[in-house]
């Protein structure tokens, strides 16, 4: 499956899953869904049968609320049959609102509560570095998370470190809880800011696949640890949910979610 | 007890090659040993708890065994969610080692001062919570963290604690240590006030009152069955900690009494009353002003005795 059926795919798994489920973030997964779709059909050194793979790359999703991605990704792949993503969210299932590894093959690590993947991802980084391992690190994570200072206390070690097999991704869409980030904490200049913390830096378009791929293909000779800027718009897919602060927690019900299904439709491939 | 925790540590890094030590910028003097002899498993972070304790989790669900240092709250409440999110969630093999327990740090004030943390470290489902009371459990419980998988919280003191125990005792996670038996009272102590509870026990001898006395170098899991026995042996059981009074080891065997059925026995509960400490002094005064001295601790034990005839 290439990355653009795999990005499709997880959008309308999403729908549908926040649909059941009646649950939230419906925006942050179709502004992370074509990170997701490249990084596992064309990126990650992973196999489904054997999960645990000791050389598998690694890959955390510190937005761990647009956790359905990942669900998707994975049913996708072959680590868990795609009739379980029906129980996103519900009583007995293993599938939490906020991605969790436990009893899910292909998770990596469960996050929820932000500014915490960059560091553990840091720690997986430092360690593989130690120990002479090849894998790569890549961790994904949110705009209005960068507000978590525990990120930068990463970047400072990840740089210091020289830890070039970690990538961090930006989910750039501009937005965070309850309004545009400009509105909140201010990002401007966020390349000059990581840049300079001692990354190299990729700014793209986070929906355009030939330039993620191509993101993820570019190698430097520095040493330094890469973050990818992927600007993206929350809600991409489905043009009525796009840059609309309310789709970070409605759920698609009724005509919404008829509506939804019908825009998903229009851009199937 | 830092010291004799880098020197055992040292021995334990020297034969697994998995061992590596994370220090929040703290340890000057004090991890120079390790630091110099095992450089390739020794990595500064810097001052940033939330740092080391999330790049702990990734490399320790990478193979390692990591430990991580710091002084008084920085390790623990510090970089909380962190150890509850990333460590303890995750089974991570992290070791969280924090100098300075209750009022070691007296004189600095009470940012320094580690009077929660057995509370709130105790509540975190899968961490294993232990602090010795002397020099002989030190090391002995630097070796038990090792060999126990998943995550430690190692709550030691600093310098100049005593050997108390004679000989090396038989040290298991989740079992007190007897040192001695005695009548009607028996006082179990956790943590390096350990050395105050021996001399209260000196002090009550004057008062024709002879103590049995456990100490309690695991909090979590707490030793059950030494607290039932002793239940049925006594009349009264003295916890003993240089800890706030709520929610830590009293608070711990507390719960175990409060399930036994027709018990005869009440427990006197000896921490600090549930306040922060703005009064400047060492370890030795604050102990004194909070009532946790040798001396504060008996007539503590003594009127409870009075007051129930």
């Amino acid at each position: 499956m290439n990355s653009e059926e795999l990005a499709w795919k997880i959008r309308r798994h999403a729908i549908e899953m926040t649909h059941l489920s009646k649950g939230s973030h419906i925006g942050s997964i179709l502004s992370v869904a074509d990170i997701i779709a490249i990084l596992y059909a064309d990126v990650l050194h992973i196999d489904p049968q054997n999960a645990q793979m000791e050389d598998r790359d690694r890959i955390i999703l510190s937005k761990g609320h647009a956790g359905a991605a990942i669900y998707a990704a994975l049913a996708e792949k072959g680590f868990f049959p795609i009739s379980e993503l029906s129980t996103h969210y519900s009583n007995g299932s293993r599938l939490s609102g906020h991605v969790s590894h436990k009893g899910v093959p292909g998770v990596e690590f469960s996050t929820g509560s932000l500014g915490h993947g960059l560091p553990v991802a840091t720690g997986m980084a430092y360690a593989a570095k130690l120990q002479h391992k090849k894998h790569h690190i890549y961790v994904v994570i949110g705009d209005g998370e960068l507000n978590e200072g525990s990120n930068w206390e990463a970047m400072m070690f990840a740089h210091h470190f020289k830890l070039d097999n970690l990538t961090v991704i930006i989910d750039y869409n501009k937005m965070q809880s309850l309004t545009f980030c400009e509105e909140t904490i201010s990002l401007k200049f966020l390349d000059e800011k990581i840049r300079s913390f001692g990354f190299n830096i990729i700014d793209i378009d986070g929906h355009n696949h030939d330039e993620l791929r191509k993101s993820f293909k570019t190698s430097f000779d520095n040493k330094s640890p890469t973050c990818i800027i992927a600007n993206t718009i929350k809600g991409e897919g489905i043009p009525f949910m796009e840059n609309n602060i309310l789709w970070h927690y409605r759920s698609p019900q009724g005509e919404e979610y008829i509506a939804a299904v019908s825009e998903l439709e229009k851009i199937k491939r | 007890m830092r010291d004799i925790f880098v020197k055992t540590l040292i021995d334990i890094a020297r034969s697994d090659e998995n061992v590596h030590l994370l220090t929040g910028d703290l340890g000057f003097g004090v991890l120079k040993p390790y630091w110099e002899e095992l450089p390739d498993q020794f990595t500064n972070v810097g001052i940033a708890e939330q740092n080391m304790t999330g790049i702990a989790a990734g490399m320790a669900l990478s193979g390692k065994v990591v430990y991580t240092y710091s002084i008084g709250n920085f390790p623990t409440l510090r970089c909380l969610e962190q150890i509850r999110n990333d460590c303890a969630y995750h089974d991570a093999n992290v070791k969280i080692v924090c100098v300075g327990g209750g009022f070691v740090y007296g004189a600095l004030g009470m940012s320094h001062h580690a009077t929660e943390d057995i509370a709130i470290m105790r509540a975190l489902p899968g961490v294993v919570v232990i602090a010795p009371g002397d020099l002989t459990e030190a090391e002995a419980a630097t070796k038990a963290i090792y060999k126990q998988q998943g995550v430690c919280y190692l709550r030691l003191g600093r310098g100049g604690e005593q050997r108390i125990h004679s000989e090396a005792p038989d040290f298991q996670i989740g079992r007190a240590i007897k040192i001695k038996n005695g009548l009607k009272v028996v006082i179990f102590s956790t943590g390096g006030i350990f050395d105050e509870a021996i001399e209260a026990c000196n002090i009550l001898k004057k008062s024709n009152i002879d103590p049995g006395l456990y100490t309690f170098p695991t909090i979590k899991p707490i030793d059950k069955q030494t607290i039932i026995e002793c239940m049925n042996s006594y009349d009264y059981i003295v916890t003993l900690e240089e800890h706030n009074y709520i929610g830590g080891f009293g608070g711990a065997v507390s719960e175990i009494i409060s399930e036994v059925k027709n018990r005869n026995c009440v427990q006197i509960r000896i921490g600090i009353e549930d306040i922060y400490s703005s009064i400047v002094g060492d370890q030795k005064y604050l102990r004194d002003v909070y009532g946790l001295s040798s001396s504060k601790i008996a007539n503590r034990i003594l009127s409870k005795i009075a007051s129930d005839c």
